[in-house]
C-alpha cells in the first residue's frame, strides 16, 4: 500500500564497501565548513566593517555635490584622489579586516580543538590530519583573501549607487563621475594586491602561526611573538647588527616587489603591476617552502597531539 | 580474523609505565567491559587501539595498524572518548551535517530519528543542552554510523540515574546486533555487569584478570556465611574474605555450589566485589602468580 519506511535495516543487506577516504574531496570541503561554523567572524567581521564603511560614506555623500565641482576645475590626477578616496579606504579598511582575523584565527584553530577537548571528537571521524590542517590554512590562504574582495565589491557596489543617485540629482554627469573614479583600477589593485601579498606573501606568517598552535600548551600568542624577538635581542647585543629584525620587517611590509611606482600604497594610481620581479624574487619561494614544511610540521605534531 | 589482537603492547610516559606488555585479543560480536582503578592504564590502551597515541609492541584492529591508518579505521570504529568532547559552539543540525559530510557510513536518516525520541531541538547549540542531553546526541551520532567497533570511555560520567539507564537501554536495544564489537570502560561496574559478555580486569598497566560472563556466572559465588559456619568455609580456601553488617561474605572461585549452599546464603557477586578480590589479592608480590593463574585459566 505504501512504501516501506526507510529506518528498517534489512539484515540480508551487504554492508557497503569502505570508500577511499583519500579520493574523495568531501572531508576537506566539509573541514573547511567546519571552519566557518565555528568561526562565524571569518565573514561576520569584513560585513560588519562593511557596515560601518556604508555608514561613513553616508556623510561623504552630503558632501559630494560640492566635491564634484571642486574636482571640475582640479588636474586629473587630484580629482580623482578627490572623488575615489572613500572607496580606496573601504577596500583598505576591509582588506585590514581580513588580515587581523587571518592572524587570530591561525593562532587559535589548533590550540582551541585541544583546549575544549572536541579534538577528540574531530579524530573520532575519517579525517586525516593533514586534510584538517590542510582546511584550516585554506582559511588565511584562500577564503579569507576572496570574502576580502566579495565583500569589498559588495560594498562599493552600494556605494557607487548611492553615490551616482546623489551626482545625477545634483545635476552632474554620471558618466563623468564614473570615468573620474576610475573604480575598476581600484577593485583590480586590491586583487593584485589580495594574491600577491596575503596569499602568497603572507602565506610563511600564517603557517608559522598555525606551527605554535599546533604545539604550543599555553599563550601561543606569546610563543609566536617572543621567540623572534629573542632572536632579535641576542642579534643586537652579541653582533650589533639587526638583519633578523630587517628580515622581519621586509616580511611584515613586504611583497614591494610586487609594485613598482607609486608610494608603497597599494592602491595608489600611480603604481603600475610588476608580477615578473615579484615572482623572481628568491624571498617570496624561500617563503612559500617554510610554510610548507611548517603546516606539514604542524600536522605531524596535531597526530600526537590530546586535549589540554 | 579478531576484532583487536595486541601482543606485548607497551607505551611509556617519561618514566611513567602506562601499559606494560598488554596482550589482548577480543572477538568480533562482544561487549566487553574493561576495568581498572584510576591509572590503570584503561584510556591508554583504548587510546593506542583509536590510533591516538604511538606505542610500542603488535596491535591490530579489525586487520589494521590504529597509529598509521587512524583515518581509514575510522570508517569502522566509532569512539565517545567522554561526554563532554562535542565542540560547545556547535548546532545540532551543523554537527549533523558534518558527520555526514565526512563519515561515508553515517545514516542521517536514523541520526534524525534517536533524536526525535528526545527533547535535543535541532536548532541549539551544544552549549545548551544539559550534560545528559549531550551525551544522548553523541550517542545518537555515533548510533547511526554502522560501524563494527564502538569504543566507550567512560560514556556516562557524571549523568543522573535516569539517563545512564537509558544510555545502556538504546545501546542494546537500538545498536547492539551480535555482529558490532563494544569496549567500554567505567567506574559504574555494577550497571554494565548484565550489558557485557566479557570482562577484563587492568591495573598498572596489565591485564590482571579476564573471563567470559558465562564462566563469571559459573565459576564464581559468593556466601554470607552463617556464623556457626565460618571454620568450614574458611577451609574450603576462599578467594576473599569481607565483613558486611557484622557477617563474614566469603567469595569463592570453582567451589562445588551445592558444598557452599550449606554454609549460608548463596548469590552471583557483582563485578565489583570480584574486582576488589582480585586487586585486593594482587596487592602482594607473592600472589601475583595465583592472579595470572586465574586470567590463564579464564581466558585458556
Amino acid at each position: 500500500m505504501t512504501t516501506p519506511p526507510q529506518s528498517v535495516s534489512d539484515p540480508f543487506r551487504p554492508s557497503p564497501p569502505a570508500p577511499s577516504v583519500s579520493a574523495s574531496t568531501r572531508p576537506f570541503y566539509w573541514s573547511v565548513r567546519r571552519e566557518l561554523f565555528e568561526y562565524r567572524s571569518i565573514y561576520l567581521a569584513p560585513l560588519a566593517i562593511g557596515g560601518v564603511v556604508l555608514l561613513g560614506f553616508l556623510v561623504v555623500l552630503i558632501h559630494l555635490p560640492k566635491n564634484m565641482q571642486r574636482a571640475m576645475t582640479m588636474e586629473p590626477m587630484a580629482h580623482r584622489h578627490a572623488l575615489a578616496y572613500p572607496f580606496e579606504v573601504a577596500a583598505a579598511l576591509i582588506m585590514a579586516a581580513a588580515f587581523i582575523i587571518s592572524i587570530f584565527y591561525s593562532l587559535d584553530s589548533l590550540y582551541g580543538e585541544r583546549r575544549d577537548r572536541s579534538i577528540l571528537f574531530w579524530k573520532s571521524l575519517p579525517v586525516s590530519d593533514f586534510t584538517t590542517v590542510l582546511a584550516k590554512a585554506s582559511i588565511p590562504l584562500l577564503a579569507l583573501p576572496v570574502i576580502a574582495f566579495v565583500v569589498t565589491l559588495l560594498v562599493e557596489t552600494i556605494m557607487l549607487l548611492l553615490s551616482s543617485a546623489v551626482v545625477a540629482a545634483s545635476g552632474f554627469s554620471v558618466a563623468d563621475y564614473w570615468n573620474r573614479l576610475e573604480l575598476y583600477q581600484t577593485m583590480w589593485g586590491l586583487a593584485y594586491h589580495l594574491v600577491t601579498v596575503h596569499m602568497l606573501w603572507y602565506a610563511p606568517l600564517y603557517c608559522w602561526l598555525f606551527l605554535i598552535s599546533a604545539w604550543s600548551r599555553r599563550t601561543p600568542f606569546l610563543w609566536a611573538v617572543l621567540p623572534p624577538f629573542a632572536v632579535v635581542i641576542f642579534e643586537k647585543i652579541a653582533f650589533h647588527t639587526t638583519y633578523f629584525l630587517g628580515f622581519l620587517n621586509e616580511r611584515f611590509s613586504g611583497g614591494n616587489e610586487a609594485v613598482g611606482g607609486g608610494k608603497g600604497n597599494m592602491l595608489d594610481p600611480d603604481m603600475h603591476m610588476t608580477p615578473g620581479p615579484f615572482l623572481l624574487t628568491p624571498g617570496l619561494w624561500l617563503g612559500l617552502l617554510f610554510a610548507a614544511a611548517v603546516l606539514w610540521l604542524a600536522a605531524r605534531l596535531r597526530r600526537r597531539r590530546s586535549p589540554l | 580474523m579478531p576484532c583487536i589482537e595486541a601482543r606485548g603492547l607497551r607505551k611509556a610516559f617519561g618514566t611513567t609505565v602506562a601499559l606494560d606488555g598488554v596482550d589482548l585479543r577480543v572477538e568480533e560480536g562482544r561487549i566487553l567491559g574493561l576495568i581498572g582503578p584510576n591509572g590503570a592504564g584503561k584510556t591508554t590502551a583504548l587510546n593506542a587501539i583509536l590510533g591516538l597515541i604511538p606505542y610500542d609492541g603488535q596491535l591490530r584492529v579489525l586487520g589494521r595498524d590504529p597509529w598509521v591508518e587512524r583515518e581509514r579505521l575510522m570508517c569502522d570504529v566509532s569512539f565517545i572518548a567522554d561526554v563532554a568532547v562535542l565542540p560547545r559552539w556547535i548546532r545540532v543540525s551543523e554537527v549533523i551535517d558534518y558527520v555526514a559530510g565526512v563519515h561515508p557510513r553515517f545514516d542521517r536518516m536514523k541520526a534524525a530519528g534517536f533524536l526525535a525520541k528526545t527533547t535535543i531541538k535541532h536548532s541549539s547549540r551544544v552549549r545548551e543542552l544539559s550534560k545528559g542531553m549531550v551525551a544522548q546526541l553523541h550517542l545518537a551520532l555515533v548510533m547511526a554510523i554502522d560501524a563494527r567497533l564502538l569504543i566507550l570511555d567512560e560514556p556516562t560520567l557524571g549523568l543522573d540515574i535516569l539517563y545512564r539507564k537509558q544510555f545502556y537501554d538504546s545501546l542494546l536495544n537500538d545498536y547492539y546486533d551480535r555482529t558490532r564489537t563494544i569496549i567500554v570502560t567505567t567506574h559504574q561496574v555494577e550497571e554494565i555487569q548484565h550489558v557485557i559478555t566479557d570482562l577484563m580486569f587492568i591495573d598498572r598497566g596489565r591485564i590482571v584478570f579476564g573471563c567470559n560472563m558465562e564462566d563469571f556466572e559459573s565459576r564464581y559465588a559468593e556466601v554470607t556465611v552463617k556464623p556457626d559456619r565460618l571454620a568450614d568455609a574458611r577451609a574450603l580456601k576462599p578467594m576473599y574474605e569481607r565483613q558486611l553488617l557484622g557477617r563474614s561474605v566469603l567469595l569463592y572461585d570453582r567451589v562445588d555450589r551445592q558444598q557452599l549452599a550449606t554454609l549460608g546464603e548463596m548469590r552471583t557477586p557483582g563485578i565489583a566485589d570480584l574486582f576488589v578480590a582480585v586487586l585486593g589479592n594482587a596487592g602482594g608480590v607473592t600472589e601475583a602468580g595465583s592472579v595470572q593463574q586465574q586470567y590463564e585459566g579464564a581466558t585458556r
